[in-house]
């Protein structure tokens, strides 16, 4: 006992004597740290000193908590493993006196994770790092000011104070108090939303963190930055409205609510990428329908031939009626249009040039507003384009940081119980298939562990090769048959048409329905040969589910990029190069009509696959086979035909402005369509799905070969392909690029100052060596990148040594002190026995 | 703090709002809800009991209700009754804006069925039933349990003491993307 109290004494004097220099120069704060944690040993020694005078006093209470009591039961079957087990980790196996035990769990890394002091002073830490950071632009003067009362505060208190806990607690709170003072405003906001307290707490903190700093800043402020800073907060206020007033408009909240809430993340995604596809195409459409379809309407071309009938055809495809309206890019003129000027552009078809045209417009109307349409129809494609594409790479590479982290290390099972249970799933009946799935998938993983060194025999091993061949096999050439005859298939359609264009049929709306056979035909290829893939994975049995999503999906894709590839060569190829030979006027407008057809028979069949596929199946199976089960939800499938549709609208914007305008209708019918089949006839997904590496596979899917397969076909058509003679707003030009080059020319001869853009034109745009340069820089950038990635891998796994060896030492250092614990004092009865059984077993 | 009243004061709710993840609607949706739960008799208490709180269509079926009760409730009594800060705070722990480092911590202490700081075998093996169901064909059998919690042990705990503790914990955590989108409650 004596001892102890000499013990206390030699801390307090240290900690007063250590405390001086904080007080005396309150600035240096990397000392504060430094005392910081010598006081913090110096607590925790005095701590485990009372522990171990307490067992003493009271040493038959055996203070293991219940669980670990639990845990030892259930490891006792079996006995055999226990050595193994030992090995492992003997902190757990060894039975330590309650004093250790104490040590223990007032270890701080164990303490984190449960009380209040020890989340205050981690913060406090962690303040203190924030505000060093800032320091590099200090406020000495305010620093000082704020800083000592607490500090001195805390001396007095100190002194009156009984328990120690209370007491380090409170000073904890004050100088985290403090910190938080000399944090910025939203600094200290967004700290306090961080902490893991309760509302009550963190608004005492906050109440004293605003008081004191108050206090100081009405005595220091001047008036004008007091002005500055209520502006700033009345600025936030209203930005923080206005977010809240965003987030009350989120879309569909209560839809998404309930499918997560029955299907959980899985099904989730898929919906979410319906709405990630939304945005894109109403910016799409805002876009293209503000700078060119608004235009355009206000000024109408006067047409040569009056507008057909509406027969309602047409709504299939997207001929006829529509045909000269603003929808399609031939009805788009090539004239500047002018406000207020009498001129349409029917005047001006004679005239061989728009820039030629446009002068002598200017003369007639003089200064007036006006608008070059050639040149905004070919900078809005180029701008929407190019927008899109730096909104898809920033969400591709944040979802890739999000969910590809750099440790490889792998630890499925941790992961799996830990992270596993999805909090959204609220219905019970899902609550109860989700915990059946964990249970088989836990087995399973289990399974795979022990497993995972019994070799299969050769024999089975082939077999398996043979099975993965021949489905490959099967796959691939049914690909390269559905791809050959629709390329066959095609031709004829191309050949019928042109048959058709020299003699005059009797009946119009057959000619129109004919043309719909090849999205017909198009669209049964992506919906029956997916159950064909389906039904080979089903043969092949994949072990792990990702693989089998992996492998789904690369199917898939092959699919539907091979498929795209033969309708570009069609509509570029075929019918670009030689439009009069099937009677054509404006080619881009019939393309433009055939990717709404496209896009049209694509929607309508996967009503038809909702209907058929999930809504009779689920009848069928139920009523018929009487099974319990409902479909499956295929969440890869159903996203990749987004995917190909978004493919088709991207394609499509350039002929058909408007097109955007039909995709966001056919989305949001197929959300409510969906939703409602998924809420009916689906069940929950049996197997893992992991959403959130999905979804970022999802997105560069859609960046890689969607959008750059559609901008590389735009910008081909736009490059090199000649733009129809008699309609469009590039009529007259060689290249739709032309556009821009005559502007640029222009505009040099307009205004001389401008030769820099002519030139930097030439140069930039024209040559493909800054291309090239580009490339390369971009080569190079990646490349570095994943040279620090590498580093950085490397350095993970130091660390992680590390942390083991520290580990070694940890439980080096515990049973020393047992040891020396042991023998500083007499053997409890308890102990003896404890070691009487221990004995016994060896 | 007039939590009982039928409105939010208005310095009250952007006070909550500074201090939580969540929205000035969702705070007042929060306020809707939690205010339902309070009968007409008891209207001057200011916590529900865990019951009442339970009852909530959002946690009814979650295996892990009772422990997130007893972790958010600040009551002395450690009955697992919330005031509206209270629940305020659930919402804010399990909302969409909120850090991963805060839901991390949360879910260790839901996790941490005897609060003693650490998973130690018996929480996971707690854990674990919560997991898989209560009924028996869906249980593990003691044999796999064993075999699953030191295969746990043994990818998790760093520094080999035979518990996973916070730091561990948020380790593994961190590696599992799906972990933020599914730690969630939305009202």
């Amino acid at each position: 006992m004596a001892h102890n109290v000499n013990f206390d004494l030699t801390a307090q004097h240290m900690e007063a004597g250590l405390e001086s220099p904080a007080d005396e120069e309150g600035v240096h704060d990397s000392f504060n740290q430094l005392i910081e944690d010598q006081r913090q040993e110096a607590f925790e020694l005095q701590e485990l000193q009372r522990d171990l005078d307490e067992e003493e006093r009271d040493s038959v209470a055996y203070l293991s908590s219940p669980g670990r009591e639990m845990w030892r039961g259930s490891q006792g079957r079996g006995e055999e493993e226990e050595e193994e087990g030992r090995q492992l980790d003997p902190l757990i196996e060894e039975r330590w006196s309650s004093a250790t035990l104490k040590v223990l769990s007032s270890m701080p890394s164990r303490t984190i994770g449960r009380s209040r002091g020890a989340i205050i002073s981690q913060y406090y830490n962690k303040t203190m790092k924030l505000r060093r950071r800032r320091q590099s632009r200090p406020s000495i003067k305010d620093f000082s000011r704020s800083a000592r009362p607490s500090i001195r505060g805390y001396g007095m208190e100190s002194d009156c104070m009984e328990t120690e806990g209370v007491d380090e607690e409170g000073r904890k709170r004050d100088q985290l108090v403090n910190n938080l003072q000399n944090l910025s405003l939203s600094d200290r906001v967004r700290m306090l939303r961080a902490m893991p307290l309760s509302v009550a707490e963190k608004s005492e903190l906050r109440r004293l963190a605003g008081r004191k700093g108050q206090r100081s800043n009405h005595s220091q402020i001047p008036c004008c930055s007091q002005l500055k800073y209520h502006i700033i907060i009345a600025l936030r206020q209203s930005w923080y409205s206005c977010l809240s007033f965003l987030h009350s408009l989120q879309l569909w909240q209560v839809a998404l609510k309930r499918v997560s809430g029955r299907f959980g993340t899985g099904v989730l995604s898929y919906f979410l990428f319906v709405k990630t596809l939304l945005f894109f195409n109403i910016f799409l459409f805002l876009v293209t329908g503000l700078f060119l379809a608004l235009p355009q309407a206000v000024h109408p071309p006067t047409l040569t031939q009056g507008h057909e009938a509406f027969s309602g055809l047409e709504l299939l495809t997207g001929g006829g009626y529509f045909s000269d309206s603003v929808m399609y890019y031939g009805y788009y003129s090539n004239s500047t249009l002018y406000k207020d000027c009498r001129v349409t552009s029917s005047s001006m078809d004679q005239q061989p040039s728009p820039s030629v045209s446009r002068r002598t417009m200017e003369t007639d109307c003089g200064v007036k507003l006006s608008y070059n349409m050639p040149l905004a129809y070919f900078f809005t494609i180029g701008v929407a384009f190019f927008i899109t594409c730096i909104i898809l790479v920033y969400s591709m590479s944040k979802s890739f940081g999000q969910s590809f982290r750099i440790d490889k290390s792998h630890g499925i099972l941790a992961m799996k119980v830990f992270c596993s249970w999805d909090f959204k799933v609220i219905k019970k009946t899902s609550v109860k298939l989700r915990s059946e799935n964990i249970c088989t998938q836990l087995r399973e993983l289990l399974e795979e562990t022990s497993r995972k060194h019994v070799q299969k025999t050769v024999c089975q091993r082939t077999g398996r090769v043979l099975v993965h061949v021949l489905a490959w096999f099967i796959c691939i050439g049914s690909t390269v048959a559905c791809v050959l005859a629709l390329y066959y298939f095609s031709e004829y359609m191309h050949k019928d048409l042109q048959y058709r264009s020299r003699i005059p049929t009797k009946d119009p709306l057959l000619k129109e329905a004919s043309l719909l056979a090849l999205p017909v035909v198009v669209s049964l290829i992506n919906l029956l040969l997916p159950g064909l893939f389906n039904a080979t994975a089903w043969m092949e049995e994949y072990d792990s589910p990702s693989v089998n999503t992996y492998v789904a999906i690369s199917r898939n894709l092959m699919l539907k990029v091979s498929v795209l590839v033969v309708l570009c060569f069609h509509w570029l190829g075929r019918i670009a190069s030689d439009p009069h030979s099937i009677g054509l006027q404006c080619w881009e407008s019939f393309v433009g009509q055939e990717l709404y057809r496209f896009l049209l028979m694509d929607f309508i069949f996967t009503i038809l696959d909702t209907c058929f596929g999930e809504f009779l199946w689920r009848l069928f199976s139920q009523r018929v086979l009487k099974r319990k089960r409902k479909p499956v939800f295929d969440i890869s499938r159903n996203v990749l035909e987004l995917i190909y549709g978004q493919t088709l609208a991207w394609l499509g914007v350039l002929f058909t402005p408007l097109l955007p305008a039909v995709q966001i209708i056919k989305l949001l019918l197929l959300f409510y369509m969906k939703q409602t089949s998924v809420m009916m006839n689906c069940q929950s997904p049996r197997k893992p799905y992991r959403a959130s590496q999905m979804s970022t596979i999802f997105i560069t899917l859609l960046c890689c070969p969607s959008f750059l397969g559609a901008a590389v076909c735009v910008s081909y058509t736009m490059w090199s392909i000649r733009p129809s003679e008699s309609c469009g707003p590039f009529r007259s030009l060689s290249t739709m690029f032309q556009s821009g080059k005559l502007w640029v020319k222009e505009l040099e001869t307009h205004n001389p100052n401008l030769a820099w853009l002519a030139w930097a034109h030439s140069y930039i745009v024209e040559n493909p060596l800054f291309l090239f340069l580009a490339a390369g820089i971009f080569l190079i950038v990646i490349y570095f990148n994943t040279q620090v990635v590498d580093g950085q891998r490397k350095i993970i796994s130091l660390l992680q040594e590390q942390i083991e060896n520290e580990g070694e030492d940890k439980k080096f250092l515990i049973t020393r002190l047992q040891a020396i614990h042991q023998q500083k004092r007499p053997l409890s009865p308890r102990r003896l026995t404890s070691q009487a059984s221990q004995d016994s077993n060896s | 703090m007039g939590t009982t009243a039928s409105q939010l004061g208005k310095d009250l709710l952007s006070e909550y709002q500074e201090l939580t993840f969540l929205t000035k609607q969702e705070i007042l949706l929060a306020h809707k809800r939690f205010s339902e739960l309070l009968s007409k008799e008891d209207r001057n208490l200011t916590s529900v009991p865990m019951e009442k709180v339970l009852s909530l269509p959002e946690l009814k079926s979650n295996p892990f209700r009772k422990r997130i009760c007893h972790v958010f409730s600040t009551s002395d009594m450690k009955d697992g009754s919330l005031t509206f800060e209270d629940f305020l705070d659930l919402l804010s722990a399990f909302s969409d804006s909120a850090t991963l480092e805060i839901k991390s911590h949360y879910a260790f202490r839901i996790f941490d069925f005897d609060d003693d700081g650490t998973l130690d075998g018996g929480d996971l093996e707690k854990l674990v039933n919560c997991l898989t169901g209560e009924t028996e064909d869906t249980r593990l059998t003691p044999e796999e349990m064993r075999q699953l919690i030191s295969n746990i042990l043994e990818e998790s705990d760093i520094d080999k003491d035979g518990t996973v503790n916070l730091s561990e914990f948020q380790h593994v955590i961190s590696r599992s993307p799906d972990f933020v989108s599914s730690f969630k409650i939305v009202l």
